[in-house]
């Protein structure tokens, strides 16, 4: 369903990411791990057409964002690591907006909102400016946002952030759910390891642009000799704290205030 | 066609919910029609000029309409802060409907305020030479706020930061109105502000909307028209394609 070969993102000197390659299987809940500033948001803007690798290849659903991105984009939902709601609408209206940018018929499109405004619990509230949200229920609101198309592949960037226990329970539930009813694919990031043991199938760890391990949870615990995969994890990467202000997405926006946002 | 106008309903939507925002970008305009227009005034018509609010009218229908079509173009900026404008990227449309969508909604924005600001002209006395050329002073307020929508987008395209927005509103809004002609006449000029008033857009929209609604031309309406338009054609395509370059 998704394939990198020596993907490479450079920003000036700065490699955001550095000749990866990894496999994604249709149905499959990939998991895509890595400390702050590894990589994991540079790769999926490559992989959601925002951004164009600067070599390597990609494939999503059989087609190059790079030369299909209108074709790519009809096939994947995307939950942003950032809010990307509009808070002056209402949550109705997001969705509404959502389905027509998406070409979803009318009549589709209606029943689709029920549906998925009922099935994350925000039914009730759909008249209601989306400001007036917590936490939590705009969380919920993206992801069904970002199934209203009906995709095939889900991204899912750090979903989880900032929400309690109980939603972040919730929302996998959710999104296991839809993978086994479904058959999305989903390709997520989180720095919850517990929540990548609990729902992803395979997972690839990145650091500083390179894969440093792929497989399942089980196979990652194994070949590092760690009960957790929290554990695994640090094997992996190290436990040195990572510079936030060097992160991909910030050298991104320095390298596009230099050059004028060239692609 | 359909990205176009579910953009464009969503900036009305956003403008009509903002009820602060209405009445705060009031206030300028009826300041500048109070204190000018009844401050001056007698010296304007001493100098044989007439009635000033008749004058200047026209000009602070202009002035409302380019703070408001450029302020909301540069929406743009906050909605690359605040994440909807990702929303718009990843989806299947082409980017110039996206960018279309959005600046005609600024302008239809843009557009509100003017007649808002009209009717307010209208209480404190101005009135029109010939009720018959509205349709035409309607279609002169919709080119300027195109053309500065699209202006504004263009700048909310490469905005990266809230300092940039204060440089754009110091170095290019105000010479952009001060330059226009809408708080006095461009007739005997001196050579070099002369120069500077035809090179500036807004100049034409407000000789234009001056002719239609009082009856006062400088530059003709022909000038005025094909001036307005060629520059909402130039900047739509400017900004489109910064639009196409933004990097999220």
């Amino acid at each position: 369903m998704i394939q990198a070969k020596h993907l490479t993102k450079q920003f000036g000197q700065f490699k955001a990411v550095d000749d990866i390659s990894f496999t994604v299987q249709a149905g499959e809940i990939f998991a895509f791990l890595g400390p702050n500033g590894a990589g994991k948001t540079t790769t999926i803007k490559m992989l959601t057409t925002l951004l164009r690798p600067t070599s390597g290849t990609l494939e999503v659903d059989g087609l190059d964002p790079a030369t299909s991105p209108n074709e790519v984009r009809k096939r994947f939902g995307i939950v942003f690591q950032d809010p990307s709601l509009d808070a002056d609408l209402t949550a109705y209206e997001n969705m509404e907006i959502h389905g027509v940018l998406y070409h979803v018929p009318r009549k589709v499109r209606l029943e689709r909102i029920e549906q998925l405004l009922g099935l994350f619990e925000l039914w009730e509230r759909r008249n209601e400016q989306v400001k007036l949200f917590s936490g939590g229920m705009k969380r919920r609101l993206e992801i069904a946002r970002g199934l209203l198309h009906t995709p095939k592949i889900l991204f899912l960037d750090e979903p989880t952030l900032g929400l309690d226990p109980q939603t972040r329970n919730q929302l996998w539930t959710h999104v296991k759910h839809l993978n086994q009813t479904e058959g999305v694919t989903v390709f997520l990031t989180t720095h919850y390891m517990d929540e990548a043991d609990r729902v992803a199938q395979r997972i690839a760890v990145i650091d500083h642009g390179k894969i440093v391990a792929e497989g399942s949870p089980q196979e990652l615990k194994e070949q590092t000799g760690r009960a957790s995969l929290e554990e695994a994890f640090l094997a992996l990467t190290g436990s040195t704290i990572r510079d936030e202000a060097a992160t991909s997405a910030d050298q991104m926006k320095q390298f596009g205030k230099l050059w004028g946002n060239r692609r | 066609m359909n990205a176009i106008y579910v953009l464009w309903l969503r900036e009305l939507k956003r403008y009509i919910r903002s009820r602060a925002q209405i009445v705060a970008s009031l206030g300028q305009p009826i300041l500048y029609l109070v204190a000018l227009g009844f401050g001056l005034g007698p010296v304007f018509q001493k100098a044989g000029q007439g009635s000033y609010v008749q004058f200047v009218a026209p000009g602070i229908i202009a002035m409302t309409i380019l703070f408001s079509s450029i302020f909301s173009g540069m929406g743009l900026f906050w909605d690359r802060q605040f994440g909807f404008l990702k929303e718009t990227l990843v989806a299947p449309v082409p980017r110039i409907h996206v960018m279309l969508g959005r600046t005609l909604g600024a302008a239809s924005v843009a557009m509100c305020q003017g007649l808002l600001v009209a009717i307010v002209c209208f209480i404190a006395g101005f009135r029109v030479a010939d009720p018959r050329a509205l349709p035409l002073a309607f279609l002169f307020m919709a080119l300027i706020a195109c053309l500065f929508s699209a202006l504004g987008t263009a700048i909310g395209s490469v905005l990266q930061n809230i300092q940039g927005a204060q440089m754009i509103m110091n170095f290019l809004v105000m010479p952009i109105f001060f330059l226009s002609g809408a708080l006095y006449p461009l007739n005997n000029l001196p050579g070099v502000l002369s120069v500077a008033t035809r090179l500036d857009p807004l100049a034409y929209g407000v000789d234009g909307l001056r002719t239609t609604l009082i009856g006062v031309s400088h530059f003709g309406l022909a000038a005025d028209g094909s001036v307005l338009i060629v520059g909402t054609l130039t900047l739509l395509w400017v900004g489109s394609y910064l639009f196409s370059r933004i990097q999220v």
